[in-house]
């Protein structure tokens, strides 16, 4: 059934530099800063076009504040200031990713200016650049296409969303990302999994791209055969991917079910009109109503000829309301309500039957509510309507963003061609025989390449090493290897103890590559034993100072005259058996010594005591 | 830097022009997309081509490319868009060159200004709800290409539609030498009738970001909504989107190369602040509206030179032009100084006939030749004392005054008195 899906997809890293466009550092702060606030309108074009994603945006005439904390935004982040000449050092992780793919850089750069009018960008468009072109990554001996590789400047941060506001915080505009796009090559959510995967670790190669949550975002183009191309925008994890594919397509199947369905009973799109129910609803008990009414605001009902039983089916594979909801709640409403979904919500049979009564509605036919601010509750209501009439068709074309339970929800439409002009702040920028030829001979190693001399290096089995390189753990791993010893302990503790940690519900997040550092530099000084590195990490999670951590795993370090004392009194205790196996009763001895003193003294270390303690006694 | 002659000759054989599509194989590679207008640092060997995905790339072409023309572009005919009337006040429009509002074409990145009053209105729908609009263009010129004969030309026009009948007159106009422009028409002016209002914008109007609708707006509203009556300068008053400043035209100056709040009433209150969602508030007596009609006094003597001091000045390399001119602003050191070897040459030029106007490069303060020898030593030479005038402002003042008047009492009184709220006789603490 998934060979069935089509899927591309566009990658977003950002890159290891200054801003793009001016000399501010690339950190995301706490801190709030300075505040300004602008409005954007969307510019025409010469016929008077304006684009319908910029016109949505521009309808909600929304205020956008400006966070600008001191040390990461400028005038040029505030749009109050030309942009400087494009980074250097951004250009050229570019094109040496492009280099590693395969691909073309273009003979001379060109920024271009995009436009954008949700307020992420203070100037209402973001710059971007084609670099390349042409390239293509073997995945499993397949050639998944990669026709662009574009430079562009990553938006302002959504700090929050309020009524007719958006917060933005300036300390990520203007971080420089590169943007690689496939072709739409993929027919399987692991398939999606498995590229994306291979693409971040060959960006991850140059050493120069921001690590950590957020600074890695994909989007997602899925259709399936009858379907259409929705855009999922954002996903921020990696192994999420294959789950929103998964969803998405069957999201798509479930649209096309309530097609069939529709035109099996020849629904008709419904009248937009709405009937005002206020007076009706006056004593109503659900929460959301009678809180609206309170405000002065309107309980508007529409008639849904047709729609019953699709809105939400017994088994929830069909959730058309859902759908609606999305689009009204895009006109400021938290929601509306639909038949397939009451009694419930406090609406109770009572009103339903006085809704139908009023709309005069047979069994086939479904109805929607929506109580709120008059204006919100008449644009939420008519959107609503339009979603249903767009079921006839099948699936719309839409841009979503992702939840993170691996559904999406829509955000708006798919924006048009891409409405883009010269910055012509910025100089074009040629891309020379002599800059090239330093990038060839400054490629990084692949990722292969590097498993390889890993495992050669570092004694540890190429299986390791290929995953510590897809997981991108490749770096501080070597950073702690300084031993062959210590390497097949980083190993281990980067690709089994923490996912274990993990996956017993512990969230790992806080366990940084610094974290990581400390813990093996303290292994490296003998502070405490390997044995103790699961210890150390949970406490770490629980809250602790890693230093507090390794101390407190410091002092239960035991020193050599206990340990000896502990192994002699177990050697007398298992005299006979001792006596009866000789050396032989080293092994075997080991576990029931290492229960006792897990944590406080290296293994080895135990063994040798162990075997020195049996020779004494056996004399 | 131009196309190469090989390009050139090309491009010429293909009869291609901006827009076509073009075709360029390079090798293996070829590219397909609408021609661009060569970029001014662009390498003279590369073609620059919008590709189908939006995005312009530079292609690099030799002997050895293989170029074809595939497509003639279409060229869509922009209808023009009939005037609408609302039956309001009527707000005349005088270009100058700034594109206050525009359209930008997409298919070769090109803005083009909006050049009739229709045009105007669609790009800028909510000042119909305000006015009535007439917009014409009389120049499209940048603001550091500005000459006196411009501003004599915007004078006289601007007195023909307020004595018209207008209500008033926006003149959109670059942002560099905004400041002298409306000083030079608040002298041609005098006491007018009806507000002349120069509008600027620091972020072009083909950006959503732009400033230029909310100014245009604004101006509009300040005209149609109050009754002063007066050359006014009006940007943001801050960096956010949330008012505008209505400057006094002759104490005006621009404060930041880029900033939307780059323009400062200096030593003296702003007039006005126009909210964007509220009121208008006045914060300074202002010129009242009439009904009487205006004479533009546009004679200027152009024969004048803005200097400023700076340590080391040379009197030999400056002699000729403080000798020649018939009048010489200087912007001096502090309470407004010059070194002893120029307060020398000033003197003689003085005595030559020319009139100096001594202001300070402080800007902000008023200059006094009262307190150090210096100053007293250029007082009895004849330095005439610009008070708190901005040099600039100075400069356009002695133009104007010199074409008044020759008698040298008079340009000293002329210079000295406030004629349209150039001099302040007092500043306050809390500038």
């Amino acid at each position: 059934m998934s060979d069935e899906i089509v899927c591309g997809i566009e990658i977003h890293q950002q890159l290891d530099t200054k801003k793009l466009f001016c000399d501010c550092s690339t950190a995301l702060v706490d801190e709030e800063g300075q505040k300004f606030f602008r409005r954007l309108r969307p510019t025409q074009s010469e016929l008077g076009e304006i684009d319908r994603a910029a016109l949505m945006q521009a309808e909600k005439k929304l205020r956008f504040i400006y966070q600008a904390p001191e040390e990461v935004s400028c005038l040029v982040d505030a749009d109050e200031e030309p942009p400087h000449s494009a980074n250097n050092d951004a250009l050229n992780i570019v094109l040496t990713v492009a280099a590693l793919l395969n691909a073309q850089p273009v003979d001379e750069v060109h920024f271009m200016r995009k436009i954008v009018v949700d307020g992420s960008n203070t100037s209402g468009f973001q710059r971007t650049a084609m670099i390349a072109m042409d390239g293509h990554i073997e995945i499993n001996g397949k050639k998944i296409s990669i026709p662009t590789f574009c430079l562009e400047e990553d938006a302002a941060r959504k700090v929050e969303t309020k009524a007719g506001e958006i917060i933005y915080r300036l300390d990520r505009l203007g971080i420089p990302l590169i943007e690689i796009a496939t072709g739409p090559d993929m027919h399987s959510a692991e398939e999606v999994k498995e590229v994306a995967f291979a693409l971040g670790s060959i960006m991850r190669a140059t050493r120069r791209v921001k690590r950590g949550i957020g600074t890695i975002r994909e989007d997602l183009n899925i259709s399936i055969p009858g379907g259409a191309r929705v855009e999922i925008k954002g996903v921020q994890e990696l192994r999420m991917l294959p789950i929103y594919v998964q969803n998405e397509a069957n999201r798509q199947k479930s649209l096309l079910r309530i097609k069939e369905i529709l035109l099996e009973r020849g629904t008709k799109p419904a009248s937009e009109e709405y009937v005002d129910l206020t007076e009706d609803f006056k004593s109503c008990e659900s929460k959301i109503i009678s809180s609206a009414i309170k405000k002065k605001g309107k309980v508007f009902a529409v008639a849904l000829p047709g729609f019953a039983g699709v809105m939400k089916s017994a088994d929830s594979s069909l959730r058309l309301g859902s759908e609606m909801a999305g689009y009204a709640k895009t006109k400021g409403v938290a929601g509306i309500f639909h038949s397939d979904e009451l009694p419930n919500y406090g609406i109770t049979q009572e009103y339903i039957d006085l809704v139908r009564n009023k709309l005069n509605l047979s069994d086939d036919d479904a109805f929607a509510l929506c109580a709120d601010d008059e204006k919100k509750a008449s644009a939420a209501i008519v959107a609503a309507v339009k979603r249903a009439n767009m079921a006839l068709e099948g699936v719309p074309e839409e841009t979503r963003d992702p939840k993170p339970d691996g559904t999406s929800v829509y955000s708006r439409p798919l924006p048009g061609a891409a409405r883009m002009y010269p910055e012509t702040d910025v100089p074009p920028i040629a891309i020379g025989e002599q800059r090239m030829s330093e990038i060839f001979s400054n490629l990084p190693e692949l990722p292969k390449e590097k498993a390889e001399r890993i495992a050669a290096q570092y004694s540890i089995h190429i299986q390791q090493s290929t995953q510590l390189v897809r997981d991108g753990k490749d770096e501080v791993f070597e950073k702690v290897s300084v031993t062959s010893e210590i390497a097949s302990v980083a190993a281990r503790t980067l690709l089994s103890t923490l996912p274990e940690l993990e996956r017993d519900g512990n969230d790992i997040s806080c366990i940084t590559d610094d974290i990581i550092c400390t813990v093996f530099e303290g292994l490296s000084g003998s502070r405490f034993a390997k044995d103790a590195i699961p210890g150390i990490l949970k406490t770490v999670i629980a809250g602790k100072t890693i230093e507090c951590a390794v101390e407190e795993a410091g002092r239960s370090l035991m020193n050599e005259d206990d340990a000896a004392a502990i192994v002699s009194k177990l050697v007398q205790e298992r005299a006979d058996f001792v006596k009866s196996k000789g050396l032989g009763a080293v092994g075997p001895l080991m576990g029931p010594l290492m229960a006792e003193m897990r944590g406080k003294i290296d293994g080895k270390q135990a063994s040798e005591l162990l075997k020195k303690e049996i020779e004494k006694f056996l004399g | 830097m131009s196309y190469s002659p090989f390009i050139s000759e090309l491009i010429k054989k293909l009869d291609a022009k901006e827009g076509d599509t073009l075709s360029i194989k390079n090798g293996e590679r070829e590219y397909v997309g609408t021609l661009m207008p060569h970029h001014e640092f662009s390498l003279d060997d590369i073609i620059i081509l919008k590709l189908p995905n939006g995005y312009n790339i530079g292609i690099k072409v030799s002997e050895s490319s293989s170029v074809k023309l595939v497509s003639r572009g279409i060229i869509k005919e922009k209808q023009p868009r009939p005037e609408q009337h609302s039956g309001g006040k009527t707000v005349s429009v005088l270009g100058t060159g700034g594109t206050i509002a525009s359209y930008v074409d997409y298919r070769t990145g090109a803005v083009h200004p909006a050049l009739s009053a229709g045009d105007l209105v669609a790009a800028v729908p909510e000042i119909k709800d305000i006015c009535d609009v007439k917009a014409e263009v009389l120049f499209s010129i940048f603001s550091e290409n500005m000459k006196v004969e411009n501003w004599q030309t915007i004078a006289q026009e601007a007195a023909d539609r307020i004595n018209a009948g207008v209500e008033g007159c926006i003149i959109p106009h670059g942002t560099d030498t905004l400041g002298y422009t409306s000083a030079a028409l608040a002298f041609m002016l005098g006491d007018l009738p009806k507000p002349v209002v120069l509008v600027g914008a620091q972020r072009s109007s083909d950006r959503p970001s732009s400033d230029a609708y909310t100014n245009l707006v604004s101006a509009a509203r300040f005209i149609v909504n109050t009754d002063a009556s007066e050359v006014f300068a009006l940007m943001h008053a801050s960096s956010s989107d949330s008012s505008a400043a209505v400057h006094r035209g002759t104490k005006v100056r621009k404060m930041h190369t880029s900033r939307r709040d780059a323009f400062k009433s200096i030593n003296s209150p702003v007039v006005a602040t126009v909210d964007f969602e509220g009121g208008i508030t006045f914060h300074a007596e202002y010129h009242k509206k009439s009904g009487g009609k205006l004479r533009a006094q546009t004679e200027m003597e152009t024969n004048v030179a803005l200097l400023q001091y700076f340590p080391g000045m040379s009197p030999s390399v400056f002699s000729k032009i403080l000798h020649e001119s018939a009048g010489v602003v200087i912007s001096g050191t502090g309470l407004g100084h010059v070194s002893a070897d120029m307060a020398q040459e000033i003197k003689s030029a003085i005595g030559g006939g020319t009139s100096v106007v001594m202001t300070s490069q402080c800007l902000y303060g008023c200059t006094n030749l009262n307190v150090y020898n210096t100053g007293r030593d250029l007082l009895s030479a004849g330095v005439i004392p610009g008070e708190d005038m901005l040099p600039e402002t100075a400069y356009v003042k002695l133009m104007w005054v010199l074409a008044q008047t020759s008698d040298k009492d008079k340009v000293f009184e002329m210079m000295r008195s406030n004629l349209h709220g150039e001099i302040s006789s007092r500043r306050e603490i809390n500038e």
